[in-house]
C-alpha cells in the first residue's frame, strides 16, 4: 500500500485485549486516516483502547463523546473547523454497534440526511462487548450473547441499507482480514466531503468465543463465506462489489467461533439460505447499478451456491 | 434601536448581535420563533455562522458542545420536553467545561400536555453545572443573552437563559436593540481553548480514576463559586456601555419591610404594581427579585434577608413531594441567619394560570398576619382567594 501518512496513529500499549479486532481496525483506519485528523470516539472499547485520563493511545486529538452522539458530535467539530478557516482535517468518528445500529441511530441518522462533512466508521463486532456481550441489532441470528442466551432469534439490521437509504455519497464494507482494501476505503473517503460511513467488522475474541489471534481468520472466514461481503454504495444508489468471495459453506465461518457452539443442522442451514440470499440481492444491485448508471465494476462472478475449496 | 417585539424575537437579536458561529436547533413550542427567526436571517446571509438543522435537542446539544471544545460560539434554545430530553448532554456540556449558551423558554412538561409557564422544566436541571438567569421581561432577556455568552466564555461554564412561555416568549414590549458596532465592542471574538489541536494531541474525556473525578467536580464547582463575581461584573459592565442592568438579585423597599416577597421572572412585575399600591395602604412590604439561580447568590440574598421578619416565597413551580424550588433553596440559604425570618412558601401561576395583582396581594396580607407558618406550601388556587373574598 502507497502510503504517505506512515507513522502510527495507534500506539503500542493501548487497553485492548490481545488479539482485539477493534484495536487492528482502528489502526489500520488511523494508518490511512493520517495525522491530520480529529477523532471522536464515543463509549465502546474504542474508548478503552483509547486510554484512561490522561494517557491516550491515539496520535491525533481526539474526543470521547457520549454513547449516542458520535455524529452529532463529529458534525459539531466540522463545523466548527470550518468557521476558524480549517478544511484539511479529517473529522472521524468511532462508534460500536450499539453506537451506530441502536442508540446511536436517530443521531446518525440526522446527520446523514444533512450530509454533515465527517467519516464515520462503524466498529461491528456484533454484540455489546464492552458491558460483556449482550445482544444488539447487529447481532447475527442464533448467535449466543448473556442476553440472548439461547441464541438470537432475529437477524442482523442491515445497517448498509439504511445508510444507503439516506443517499450519504459513500458507504462501504470492510474487513479487518482486508487491510489493504480498508486504507484504500478511508482514503477513498478522504477525498471526498459529506457523510461518509464504513462498516467495518471488528471481530470481539471474548464475545465470539475465540482465540486471541483468530480475529483475521475469522474476518476472513465471513468474507470468504459471503457472511460479510466487502462492497461500496456511491450516493446510496451505485453499487461495487470489491473482493471476489470463494463462497465457502457458512458453517465453515460459524463452527469456529463458540457463540455458535449451540447451533443446529437447521439453523446453519436456514443461515446458509439467508446468506445466498442476501449475496444474490446484493449481484443483482450491482448488475442494476451497471444497467442504470453504465458504471463498470470489477466483473464479479456471481453464480449462487458454495464450493468447497 | 428601540423595537416592538416579542422576548423569542429580543432573544433572537442578541443572538445575532453576538455573532455565534455554530447554531444548532431543533423545533418547540413555545421557544420555535427564536429557531425561526435565527433560520431567517441564516438565509439572508445576516446570521454569519453556521447553522445545524438537527432532528433532536439532543443532537443539537451535541452538536454545540462539540463546536465550543473546537473553540467557536455556540447557542441553542428549547423548552419543556426539549430540555428534558437534553438532560444527559447538559451535564456533559458542563463537565466537558464548555460555553454554551441556551435560551430555555419556561413551559410545563407533559404528562399532561400544555404549553403554558411553569418554570419546572429548567429548574430540573438544577444540578447539571449550568448556571441559569431567570429574565423579568423582553428587554432583560435580551440583555441577559448579551451577557451570557462574556459570562460562559470567560468561565469556560454553559449559561441557561430563562424566559417564560407566552408572557415573554410571545408578548410584544418595546425593547431597545443595541447597535452591533456596540456589541462587537463590549463583547470581543470568541477567544476559547480550542481543544483540539493537532500540534499537541490529546484524548479528552479519558475514563478516570475515582479522586480524579471529585478533583474535575472540584474544580466545577470552584469555577460555579468564582461565577458570582463575574456575573456581577460583566452585568455592571454592561451598564457602563448599555445603561441597563439586573444585579444577582434586586430589592426594592426592603430596608423597613415586614415582609419580603421573593419572586422570580415575571410574577416580579405584576409585584411591582401590587407592592406599590400596599405600600401606598401602609404596609411595610418589600419585594425581592431573584435573578440568578445557579449559582445560587446566598450572600446577596442574605445581605436583604438575613433581619426580614417575614419572607413569602411565590414561585411558579413545584418538586413534587416537597414544595416551591426556589422557597427550598432560600430556606437553605437563611438557615444560618442571625434574625432567623420565618419563611413561607406559596405556589401560584403553575401551569401558567393567572397571577394577578390580587393574588398578590392575597399573599402579602397572609403572610403579614400568620400566626403559624408552615413547612408545606400554600396553592393560590382560585378557591384560596375566591374563599377570603367571602
Amino acid at each position: 500500500m502507497n502510503n504517505n501518512n506512515t507513522i502510527d496513529v495507534l500506539d503500542a500499549g493501548h487497553a485492548a485485549c490481545p488479539g482485539c479486532g477493534y484495536a487492528i481496525g482502528m489502526k489500520t483506519v488511523l494508518k490511512a486516516l493520517g495525522s491530520k485528523a480529529v477523532v471522536v470516539v464515543v463509549p465502546s472499547c474504542a474508548a478503552i483502547i483509547a486510554g484512561p485520563f490522561p494517557n491516550t493511545s491515539l496520535g491525533v486529538p481526539s474526543f470521547h463523546s457520549a454513547f449516542e452522539i458520535a455524529a452529532p458530535t463529529a458534525a459539531g467539530i466540522s463545523a466548527a473547523l470550518k468557521r476558524q478557516g480549517i478544511s484539511d482535517v479529517t473529522v472521524l468518528a468511532f462508534a460500536g454497534d450499539g453506537g451506530t445500529f441502536d442508540i446511536g441511530l436517530q443521531a446518525l441518522s440526522g446527520a446523514a440526511d444533512r450530509n454533515e462533512d465527517f467519516i464515520y466508521v462503524c466498529l461491528d463486532n456484533e454484540a455489546y462487548m464492552n458491558t460483556g456481550v449482550q445482544v444488539s441489532s447487529s447481532t447475527p441470528m442464533y448467535s449466543w450473547t448473556g442476553t440472548s442466551p439461547n441464541g438470537n432469534t432475529k437477524n442482523k439490521k442491515q445497517i448498509m441499507e439504511i445508510m444507503a437509504a439516506h443517499r450519504i455519497p459513500y458507504a462501504a464494507t470492510a474487513s479487518i482480514a482486508f487491510p489493504e482494501d480498508l486504507m484504500a476505503k478511508v482514503e477513498k473517503a478522504k477525498t471526498m466531503r459529506g457523510t461518509r460511513f464504513i462498516h467495518l467488522l471488528a471481530p470481539c475474541n471474548t464475545g465470539w468465543k475465540i482465540a486471541p489471534d483468530e480475529a483475521p481468520l475469522v474476518s476472513r472466514l465471513s468474507v470468504e463465506s459471503n457472511i460479510f461481503p466487502l462492497y461500496e454504495i456511491f450516493d446510496g444508489l451505485r453499487y461495487e462489489i470489491n473482493y471476489q468471495p470463494k463462497r465457502l459453506p457458512v458453517e465453515n465461518y460459524l463452527a469456529v467461533q463458540g457463540r455458535f457452539s449451540h447451533i443446529l443442522p437447521d439453523q446453519i442451514k436456514a443461515v446458509q439460505t439467508e446468506t445466498d440470499r442476501a449475496w444474490a440481492e446484493l449481484c443483482a444491485r450491482e448488475a442494476r447499478t451497471r444497467q442504470l448508471y453504465g458504471d463498470t465494476p470489477v466483473a464479479i462472478d456471481c453464480e449462487s451456491g458454495t464450493k468447497e475449496i | 434601536m428601540k423595537k416592538f417585539i416579542t422576548g423569542n424575537h429580543a432573544v433572537a437579536e442578541a443572538v445575532r448581535l453576538c455573532r455565534p458561529d455554530v447554531v444548532a436547533a431543533y423545533p418547540i413550542t413555545p421557544q420555535t420563533p427564536i429557531y425561526e427567526q435565527l433560520a431567517d436571517w441564516d438565509s439572508a446571509g445576516e446570521l454569519g455562522g453556521t447553522m445545524v438543522k438537527v432532528e433532536s435537542e439532543h443532537s443539537a446539544m451535541a452538536t454545540c458542545l462539540s463546536a465550543s471544545l473546537t473553540g467557536v460560539r455556540t447557542f441553542t434554545a428549547t423548552s419543556s420536553q426539549g430540555l428534558a430530553l437534553m438532560h444527559e448532554m447538559l451535564h456533559f456540556a458542563a463537565g466537558s467545561r464548555t460555553a454554551v449558551v441556551m435560551a430555555v423558554v419556561n413551559r410545563s412538561l407533559a404528562a399532561p400536555w400544555a404549553f403554558w409557564s411553569d418554570q419546572t422544566d429548567s429548574l430540573s436541571q438544577r444540578d447539571t453545572g449550568w448556571l441559569q438567569l431567570y429574565c423579568e421581561d423582553n428587554q432583560e432577556a435580551l440583555d441577559t443573552t448579551i451577557q451570557a455568552f462574556k459570562i460562559a466564555e470567560e468561565l469556560m461554564l454553559p449559561v441557561m437563559v430563562m424566559l417564560e412561555a407566552n408572557f415573554i416568549s410571545h408578548f410584544m414590549e418595546p425593547t431597545e436593540v443595541p447597535e452591533p458596532d456596540q456589541v462587537d465592542e463590549w463583547l470581543l471574538p470568541v477567544n476559547i481553548p480550542r481543544r483540539f489541536d493537532l500540534s499537541n494531541p490529546g484524548f479528552m474525556n479519558g475514563v478516570v480514576s475515582a479522586k480524579q473525578y471529585r478533583d474535575f467536580r472540584r474544580l466545577a464547582s470552584d469555577a460555579m463559586e468564582h461565577a458570582l463575581t463575574v456575573v456581577e461584573r460583566v452585568d455592571k459592565e454592561y451598564e457602563s456601555t448599555f445603561g441597563r442592568s439586573y444585579g444577582l438579585v434586586e430589592t426594592v423597599d426592603c430596608a423597613d419591610a415586614e415582609l419580603v416577597l421573593v419572586t422570580t421572572a415575571t410574577i416580579t412585575s405584576t409585584a411591582r404594581v401590587a407592592l406599590a399600591s400596599l405600600r401606598s395602604k401602609g404596609i411595610k412590604v418589600g419585594l425581592c427579585k431573584l435573578r440568578l439561580f445557579r449559582p445560587f447568590p446566598v450572600k446577596a440574598l442574605r445581605d436583604v434577608l438575613d433581619n426580614a421578619p417575614r419572607v413569602a416565597v411565590i414561585e411558579r413551580n413545584i418538586s413534587i413531594g416537597r414544595e416551591g424550588i426556589f422557597c427550598s433553596e432560600i430556606k437553605s440559604a437563611l438557615i444560618n441567619s442571625p434574625g432567623r425570618p420565618k419563611i413561607q412558601g406559596y405556589l401560584a401561576g403553575i401551569g401558567g394560570t393567572d397571577v394577578n395583582t390580587q393574588l398578590i396581594e392575597w399573599v402579602v396580607q397572609d403572610a403579614i398576619t400568620r400566626e403559624v407558618f408552615v413547612d408545606q406550601p400554600i396553592w393560590v388556587d382560585d378557591a384560596v382567594l375566591e374563599g377570603e373574598a367571602q
